[in-house]
C-alpha cells in the first residue's frame, strides 16, 4: 500500500506537507538545478515588501552550536519586480506557491497583499509579523497581541487569497497569539519564525552581526518549536504548518504528531539541499512502516 | 552547479601552514573554471549547518584540489580527512575570472594568503604568461611559487617581515613595476586577498584605467544565491544595486565596487 501524502493546505491542494521555508530556498530558481520543484509540497519565496529593501549590513549571518543566527533585514525587489523577475518562472512549475509578505505598517501588510490578489501562480500569502531583523513592523507585530490583530485583520480585508501569519516563537502565550490569527480571519498559521538571538566575538567584543542581534535557526530551536506547536494546536482549529530545525523525516513527522498539517524546511536547505526530497520520502517510509493510508492520519496524533 | 560526493584521492602539506585536499569529482571538475569556488560540507563536524566555501585550485582529469589553511573548527575537522573518505560537494559555484587577456595586455596575478589558489587555477587555463605578486606577513606565508615559475611566470615576493623577497607589502613591488614600465604598462590584473590589498589595487586601477579582475571572500550561506547572506555593493549601469558575492562573484571587475567600512569582514 502506498501511502496518500496529499493535503489540502488553507484550500490549496499539495503534492505532499513538506515546504521550503521562507528566506532559505530564494525565489525558486536558486535551486532549481539541485532540487526538482515539482516535487515539493510548496515553495514559501523570502519576504516581499511594496517596494525593494535593501536589508541589513554585512556580516548578515553566523554559525553557532546547533544552527545559525540569521540578520538578513529582508532585502527583496519589492512586489513588482518580484512578480517580474519570479514569477514567470515558478508558473512554469507544478508547485504551490506560497509569497511571504511583510510591512512597516498594518496599511502595508494590506497593500502588499492587495497587489498579490489574482496574481496568476499565487496560491497563498504567509504573513510575516515574526522577522526578528528589521526595526519597524516584525518581530514588534507578532509579540503584540493587538498589533496581530490589526495586521492579520487588515490583510483579511483585502484580500481572497489564502492567508497563514508566521508566528514569533518568544511570546508568552503562543495560544492566545495563534486564536488572534484564527479570529481575525487566518486560514492557517505557521510558526515558528527564527528566535531572537547574538553572537559576541570575544577577542574584539563587538557583535558579529553588523544588525548586532538577529534570529537562531536550525535544529537548536526544533524542540522549541515542537512545544510551540502542540500548545497553538490545542487552541486553534485551522490547520499549523510547523517551521524549525528539520533536518530529517524523523523532525517533520514528530511536528504533525504535535499538532501540524504540513512542515516547511528552513536551514536545512544550506546543509543539504536535497533535505526536504529526503523528509518527503522518509515520510512517506514511516506512513508504510506504520501502517498509516493517509498522511492526515499523523496530523495532531500524539498520545498523552 | 551540482552536488557530488567524492573520495579523498590524497591529502597534503603545502609548506606549513596549508594542505592541499584532493577530491574525485568528475562532474564537477568538468566544469569547473578558475574562480570558482565549491561549497564543502564537513561530514566530521556534525552540528555544523553551514557548508565552507573554498577556491578551486586545481583540476586534473576527473580529480579537483582546494588549497586550504586551518583557521577554524570546521578546516580543523577537515585536516583529518584521510585518503578514501567520502565528502559532499556543492560546486562549482559563481563567476570565475575571465580566461581570456585581451590584445596587448598583460596577465598580472596578485595574491596574498589562500589567494594564490585561484590564480594557480587561472594561470593554467591562461593562455598568455605574465607575473605573479604574491605577498604575506612571513617566508611561510608564501606559497606555491615555484608552481608558478614552472608554469613560465615571473613570480615576484613580498614579506612584510622580508624574511623571503622584498619587505613590505605586495603593493610596494608591483608599483616599482608599473613605474619601471613608464607609461607603457598595460596590465589585465587578477587578484585574490584580504580586502586591504584588493582596495588598494582598485585604486591603481582606477588611477591607471586598467581593468583589475577581483575575488572577493564574503561569509556565507547557502553559497547559491538563495539566503542573501553574500551581499556586495556594486555599480552597474552608473546604478548602486546590491548583488550576491556566491551568485553574481566571487570576481568583480574592482572599479565596479562600492568600498564601504559596514562590508568589510577580512
Ligand atoms: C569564495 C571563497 C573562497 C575561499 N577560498 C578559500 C581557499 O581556497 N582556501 C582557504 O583556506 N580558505 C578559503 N576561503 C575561506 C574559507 O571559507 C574559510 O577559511 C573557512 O570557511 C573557515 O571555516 P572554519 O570552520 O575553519 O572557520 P570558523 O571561523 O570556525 O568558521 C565559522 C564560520 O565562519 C565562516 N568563515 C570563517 N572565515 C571565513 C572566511 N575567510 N571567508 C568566508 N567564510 C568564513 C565559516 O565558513 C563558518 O561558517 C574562501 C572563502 C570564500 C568566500
Ligand atoms: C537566512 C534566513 C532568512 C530568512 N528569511 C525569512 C523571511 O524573509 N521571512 C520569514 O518569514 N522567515 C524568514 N526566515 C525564517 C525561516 O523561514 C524559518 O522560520 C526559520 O529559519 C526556522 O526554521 P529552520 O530552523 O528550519 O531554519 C529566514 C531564515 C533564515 C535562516
Ligand atoms: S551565500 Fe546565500 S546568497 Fe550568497
Amino acid at each position: 500500500m502506498k501511502p496518500d501524502l496529499r493535503i489540502l493546505l488553507a484550500g490549496v491542494p499539495m503534492k505532499n506537507p513538506v515546504m521550503v521555508a521562507s528566506g532559505t530556498f530564494g525565489y525558486g530558481p536558486e535551486y532549481a538545478d539541485l532540487v526538482n520543484l515539482n516535487q515539493l509540497g510548496a515553495i514559501v519565496v523570502k519576504g516581499i515588501s511594496l517596494e525593494p529593501w535593501k536589508g541589513n549590513r554585512t556580516p548578515r549571518l553566523v554559525e553557532v552550536p546547533g544552527g545559525l543566527i540569521n540578520a538578513i533585514g529582508l532585502q527583496n525587489p519589492g512586489v513588482n519586480g518580484f512578480i517580474e523577475k519570479y514569477m514567470p518562472f515558478l508558473r512554469t512549475h507544478d508547485v504551490a506557491v506560497i509569497v511571504n509578505i511583510w510591512g512597516k505598517t498594518a496599511e502595508e501588510y494590506a497593500e502588499v497583499a492587495a497587489r498579490f490578489d489574482g496574481v496568476p501562480g499565487v496560491h497563498a500569502l504567509e504573513i510575516n509579523i515574526s522577522c526578528p531583523n528589521i526595526k519597524a513592523g516584525g518581530n514588534a507585530f507578532g509579540t503584540n497581541l493587538d498589533a496581530t490583530r490589526l495586521v492579520v485583520s487588515a490583510v483579511r480585508r483585502k484580500t481572497r487569497l489564502p492567508i497563514i501569519p508566521k508566528l514569533a516563537p518568544n511570546v508568552s502565550d503562543i495560544g492566545a497569539f495563534a486564536r488572534a490569527c484564527e479570529e481575525s480571519g487566518a486560514d492557517a498559521i505557521s510558526l515558528i519564525n527564527s528566535f531572537p538571538a547574538m553572537a559576541i566575538d570575544i577577542e574584539t567584543r563587538r557583535p558579529i552581526l553588523a544588525n548586532v542581534t538577529g534570529g537562531l535557526s536550525g535544529p537548536a530551536i526544533h524542540p522549541i518549536a515542537v512545544k510551540l506547536v502542540y500548545e497553538a494546536a490545542k487552541a486553534v482549529k485551522v490547520p499549523l504548518v510547523a517551521i524549525g530545525g528539520i533536518t530529517s523525516a524523523r523532525e517533520a513527522i514528530e511536528f504533525m504528531i504535535a499538532g501540524a498539517s504540513a512542515v516547511a524546511v528552513g536551514t536545512a536547505n544550506f546543509t543539504e539541499p536535497l533535505t526536504a526530497i529526503e523528509v518527503i520520502r522518509g515520510l512517506e517510509e514511516y506512513l508504510c512502516r506504520h501502517n498509516i493510508p493517509n498522511v492526515s492520519d499523523l496530523v495532531r496524533s500524539l498520545r498523552l | 552547479m551540482q552536488l557530488e560526493t567524492g573520495n579523498v584521492v590524497s591529502h597534503d602539506s603545502e609548506g606549513t601552514l596549508y594542505r592541499v585536499l584532493t577530491l574525485e569529482l568528475p562532474n564537477i571538475s568538468s566544469n569547473a573554471v578558475p574562480g570558482q569556488f565549491v561549497h564543502l560540507r564537513v561530514s566530521a563536524l556534525q552540528d555544523a549547518v553551514l557548508r565552507r566555501p573554498f577556491s578551486i585550485y586545481r583540476v586534473d582529469g576527473k580529480n579537483l584540489s582546494i588549497l586550504y589553511k586551518n583557521v577554524g573548527r570546521g578546516t580543523s575537522s577537515m585536516c583529518t580527512l584521510r585518503p578514501g573518505d567520502a565528502v559532499n560537494v556543492l560546486g562549482p559555484l559563481g563567476n570565475g575570472f575571465p580566461t581570456a587577456v585581451s590584445s596587448g595586455k598583460f596577465p598580472v596575478l596578485v595574491a596574498g594568503g589562500y589567494g594564490v589558489a585561484p590564480l594557480y587555477f587561472l594561470a593554467t587555463r591562461l593562455p598568455v604568461k605574465g607575473v605573479l605578486f604574491v605577498g604575506g606577513a612571513r617566508a611561510r606565508d608564501i606559497l606555491l611559487n615555484d608552481r608558478f615559475k614552472a608554469l613560465g611566470w615571473n613570480v615576484c615576493i613580498a614579506t612584510e617581515d622580508g624574511s623571503l623577497g622584498t619587505r613590505g607589502r605586495v603593493t610596494e613591488p608591483f608599483d616599482a613595476w608599473i613605474q619601471s614600465l613608464g607609461g607603457d604598462a598595460k596590465p589585465e590584473i587578477f587578484a585574490c586577498g584580504p580586502n586591504g590589498m584588493l582596495k588598494a589595487l582598485c585604486d591603481r586601477a582606477r588611477q591607471g584605467g586598467w581593468n583589475a579582475w577581483i575575488s572577493l571572500d564574503r561569509h556565507m550561506g547557502c553559497g547559491v544565491g538563495a539566503c542573501l547572506a553574500c551581499i556586495q555593493r556594486v555599480v552597474m549601469e552608473g546604478q548602486e544595486v546590491l548583488v550576491r558575492v556566491c551568485k553574481e562573484g566571487p570576481v568583480f571587475e574592482s572599479r565596479t565596487i562600492v568600498w564601504e567600512d559596514g562590508n568589510h569582514e577580512a
